[in-house]
């Protein structure tokens, strides 16, 4: 009984991290249209600076979300409204956008990365927060991991209703159901898709600032982010936010019962759940 | 008269590459061993990245596992190496990278662009991840030291994939698949139903894009005398291919190559003192380009041609 | 028989019945107009029919061959070609690229090069662009646009072309050159069925005519019967 909770317990921390990065993604890319292989910088810039920010003033982590979350969020809209408002301005397809968005994205994943090395340099940073075991129906977790699950369920329920209540979340769904008769409802389209990019870039810094709570970060550790998210986007649905949400969840658990039998195949499992998907459902769970 | 000027026109470009290639041909006769391992190293980058164009640039498909089969070639030299002579194992490696391509070409190239970039964007770490797995659990030890070859050998394996390279390329372009390739960039759906095998098409240019991309790998692999997954699989493969395809241009033959041969050799300047620094210009590069010169350098270079033509141009 | 028969074809998106239960048939020489409102379907059953679109029941026939779902180019090589309703031509190929990539790919009878071009000059010729055979496609006008889909579609030597509106945004003349273009492409053999909003030109041009709303066949008949028809009437006067 107790390898299964222990399994299951592990699978949701982890399922609640990756429901986050993924729904960032989905942001970007079911809104603004944007495919962000960037998506994981964002990530590890959150953890770095979480971590350079308690380590030089002992600020704690949940603290430092209050500039890391709005930094993000203003970095990812700025992002969109200087390169990729351009990029679209010059693609005459959605298609030609696509590629040139992505390549634009691929750009920048190396700009922010190589800062980063050089700032940051290429160690592997980790410091210790919550690190409290907590006894969880006869199994131990780390206060830490806890609360990253806490964390994400809060943030995803809230990013619910902020999308489902108020009115720039409805603009945002607007603007992703049908940019043009939005525009002409007098929703200000490039606002709402720069914000959509930017609440992407914060989710990411927040999963950055708990994924660092936990694990150790390094500058170079977004790309396998950015992967995992891929394939949780894919799982949910592509352009699916509710989808991600659910999806992260699904893979953090395959991911735990993998992890309980090989740890190092897990991305192998991954893989092979995207190919699966992508043979028979590549809609996903709740793909439009 | 036109036709004749047209002529003229191509049998110069032909004469110019003969001269090329005779000097490339002859290097070793003239050239010190550290430019010879400088000329390598940038017609490595020509092949990486005249690669993803033959395949990305016509169809629009964004491409990002450069990497992966240029890992996959590096590998296959490793554990092959001592089994089998080198020219065995440069084919064996492009044989792998193709099958390769075809598995994924099969997998994701029927479905919206996006799930191919996802999914070869992933490729490099899942392979690198089995191999350090595999590393672990069945061999015991991490990474391989691979056979040696010289400096003058290598370079000549490369000099001969780049000329299949782009003999293939030269030849795709003016070909029936080439027209094909057009179509399906252009207008996908409307290729399909004038009866273009889209998938087929495209899966077949990918995986033979691959090729050369592994077979170079293999090449270069036997420079390095220990490899680990670590290295072999290095995202930065990917990303330098495409960005010196995109700062180049790819509206024309020449604009990558030319893209190529300048990062490159900006590549050998600055790599072992500011590799940083290079990594961050490239970046900055490639998203300049796409925003300010998206046709890339050649572009800058058909100033007064385009002028003339937009000037011109009425719809007809 | 029947080239084109079509049986309980369905499809749905989400919960919508954009086709539902269709069934029509489409004799050889024959030329069908299809009509009904915005949203009818007509565009979603011409996917259905040239394999854009996978139906979700039914059955198409062409030539008694069951064709259904099959992938478009096996379909155009069977001898269906269409036109589109958003135009699709290859944008930085010239005209006559356009029109190549349909003789190449299209039509299986295996011509020489020198044949293949002429078959090219001739097909621009019968549409009307032999002036602008080396214009880059994008550059054309909207009406050239959708005469090189359909010199392209004839390239690929079909028994039966679906074309999709090509009247819309026509001055008053060249509605009727394209009148004129329908009637040319029946007179050398070609079975049409064409989807069209102008009514003056459908009606004069077509055997027979079906009208769909929202998925549904409605009606069906000579244009005449179509005319006077109380259902179709108020199905339009209704929108």
């Amino acid at each position: 009984m107790q390898p299964i909770i222990e399994v299951v317990i592990s699978g949701l921390l982890v399922g609640g991290l990756y429901a986050l990065i993924a729904m960032g993604l989905s942001l970007q890319y079911g809104v603004a249209r944007v495919l962000n292989v960037a998506h994981g910088e964002f990530i590890m810039l959150g953890g770095m600076t979480t971590w350079s920010l308690y380590m030089a003033f002992h600020i704690n982590p949940l603290l430092s979300l209050i500039i890391c979350g709005p930094a993000a969020l203003a970095l990812g809209y700025l992002l969109h409204r200087t390169v990729y408002i351009r990029v679209m301005a010059s693609s005459d397809s959605p298609g030609v956008f696509e590629s040139n968005s992505l390549l634009a994205s691929f750009g920048l994943l190396f700009i922010i990365q190589n800062i980063a090395l050089v700032v940051w340099g290429a160690d592997t940073r980790a410091y210790s927060y919550l690190a409290v075991p907590v006894d969880v129906a006869g199994v131990l977790f780390g206060a830490n991991r806890l609360l990253t699950l806490g964390s994400a369920l809060v943030i995803g329920v809230a990013f619910y209703i902020f999308l489902a209540r108020t009115r720039i979340g409805k603009a945002i769904r607007a603007a992703a159901q049908d940019p043009t008769t939005a525009s002409l409802m007098g929703v200000n389209i490039n606002q709402v898709l720069a914000l959509c990019f930017g609440l992407g870039a914060a989710l990411a810094a927040v999963a950055g600032m708990l994924i660092s709570m936990c694990y150790p970060v390094t500058a170079v550790m977004g790309i396998h982010y950015t992967v995992i998210a891929m394939i949780v986007v894919v799982l949910g649905g592509l352009g699916s936010i509710p989808g991600s949400f659910i999806g992260g969840f699904v893979l953090g658990l395959i991911g735990s019962i993998v992890s309980y039998f090989q740890p190092a195949l897990t991305l192998a499992a991954y893989y092979l759940i995207f190919a699966l998907l992508l043979l028979v459902k590549p809609t996903g769970i709740m793909g439009r | 008269m036109r036709t004749g000027r047209a002529s003229w026109v191509r049998l110069r470009t032909a004469l110019l590459w003969l001269v090329l290639l005779a000097a490339m041909a002859t290097l070793s006769l003239y050239a010190s061993a550290y430019t010879v391992i400088m000329v390598t190293n940038i017609l490595l980058y020509v092949i990486l990245t005249m690669s993803w164009v033959l395949f990305s640039a016509p169809t629009g498909y964004i491409s990002l596992a450069t990497a992966a089969f240029f890992g996959v070639g590096i590998y296959t030299a490793a554990i092959l190496g001592e089994q089998l002579p080198l020219p065995l194992v440069i084919l064996t490696a492009g044989l792998a990278s193709f099958c390769l391509a075809a598995l994924v070409g099969a997998l994701t190239l029927r479905l919206k662009g996006v799930y191919f970039a996802f999914f070869t964007f992933g490729l490099v770490e899942l392979i690198k991840y089995l191999l350090l797995w595999y590393e672990v659990n069945i061999t015991g030890v991490r990474g391989r030291f691979v056979v040696f070859a010289d400096n003058f050998t290598i370079y000549y394996i490369i000099l001969g994939i780049l000329v299949a390279l782009l003999l293939t390329s030269y030849l795709i372009r003016r070909s029936r698949i080439g027209l094909a390739l057009q179509s399906i960039g252009e207008a996908e759906d409307a290729a399909a139903h004038i009866g273009i095998n889209v998938s087929a098409v495209k899966t077949i240019v990918f995986a033979i894009s691959a090729v050369f991309v592994g077979a170079a790998g293999a090449a270069m692999a036997t420079r390095w005398t220990y490899v680990d997954p670590y290295m072999a699989f290095d995202y930065t493969y990917s990303f330098t291919a495409i960005a010196m395809a995109v700062f180049g241009g790819l509206g024309r033959f020449e604009g990558p190559i030319l893209g190529a041969v300048v990062f490159a050799f900006l590549r050998e300047l600055l790599i072992t003192q500011f590799a940083y620094v290079y990594m961050l210009v490239m970046g900055t590069v490639l998203v300049v380009t796409i925003l300010y010169l998206p046709q890339g350098l050649v572009q800058l270079a058909q100033i007064p041609l385009w002028r003339k033509l937009r000037g011109k141009r009425e719809p007809a | 028989m029947n080239l084109l028969e079509v049986e309980g074809i369905t499809k749905h998106f989400g919960g919508l019945a954009a086709v539902s239960r269709a069934d029509l048939q489409v004799g050889e020489g024959e030329v069908v107009g299809l009509i009904g409102p915005n949203g009818a379907g007509k565009t979603t059953l011409f996917n259905l029919l040239s394999g854009a679109l996978k139906p979700d029941s039914g059955t198409v026939r062409f030539r008694a061959e069951d064709i259904t779902g099959l992938k478009p180019h096996t379909i155009c090589r069977k001898g269906v070609a269409r036109t589109f309703q958003s135009v699709k031509v290859f944008g930085r190929m010239t005209a006559s690229q356009n029109v190549l990539v349909g003789a190449l790919f299209g039509d299986r009878s295996g011509m020489s090069a020198k044949q293949t071009g002429e078959e090219v000059a001739g097909l621009l010729e019968f549409v009307g662009l032999s002036a602008v055979a080396g214009v880059p496609a994008k550059d054309l006008t909207l009406v050239n646009q959708k005469r090189l889909e359909v010199a392209r579609a004839l390239a690929s030597k079909p028994e039966l072309l679906l074309i999709d509106e090509l009247m819309a945004g026509l001055n008053p003349t060249e509605v009727a050159q394209a009148m004129d273009l329908v009637a040319a492409i029946r007179k050398q053999g070609t079975t049409i069925f064409i989807i069209e909003h102008v009514m003056k030109a459908i009606m004069s041009i077509c055997d027979r005519i079906i009208v769909l709303h929202h998925g549904e066949k409605i009606a069906e008949g000579t244009p005449q019967e179509i005319a006077t028809s109380r259902t179709v009437v108020e199905v339009y006067l209704g929108e």
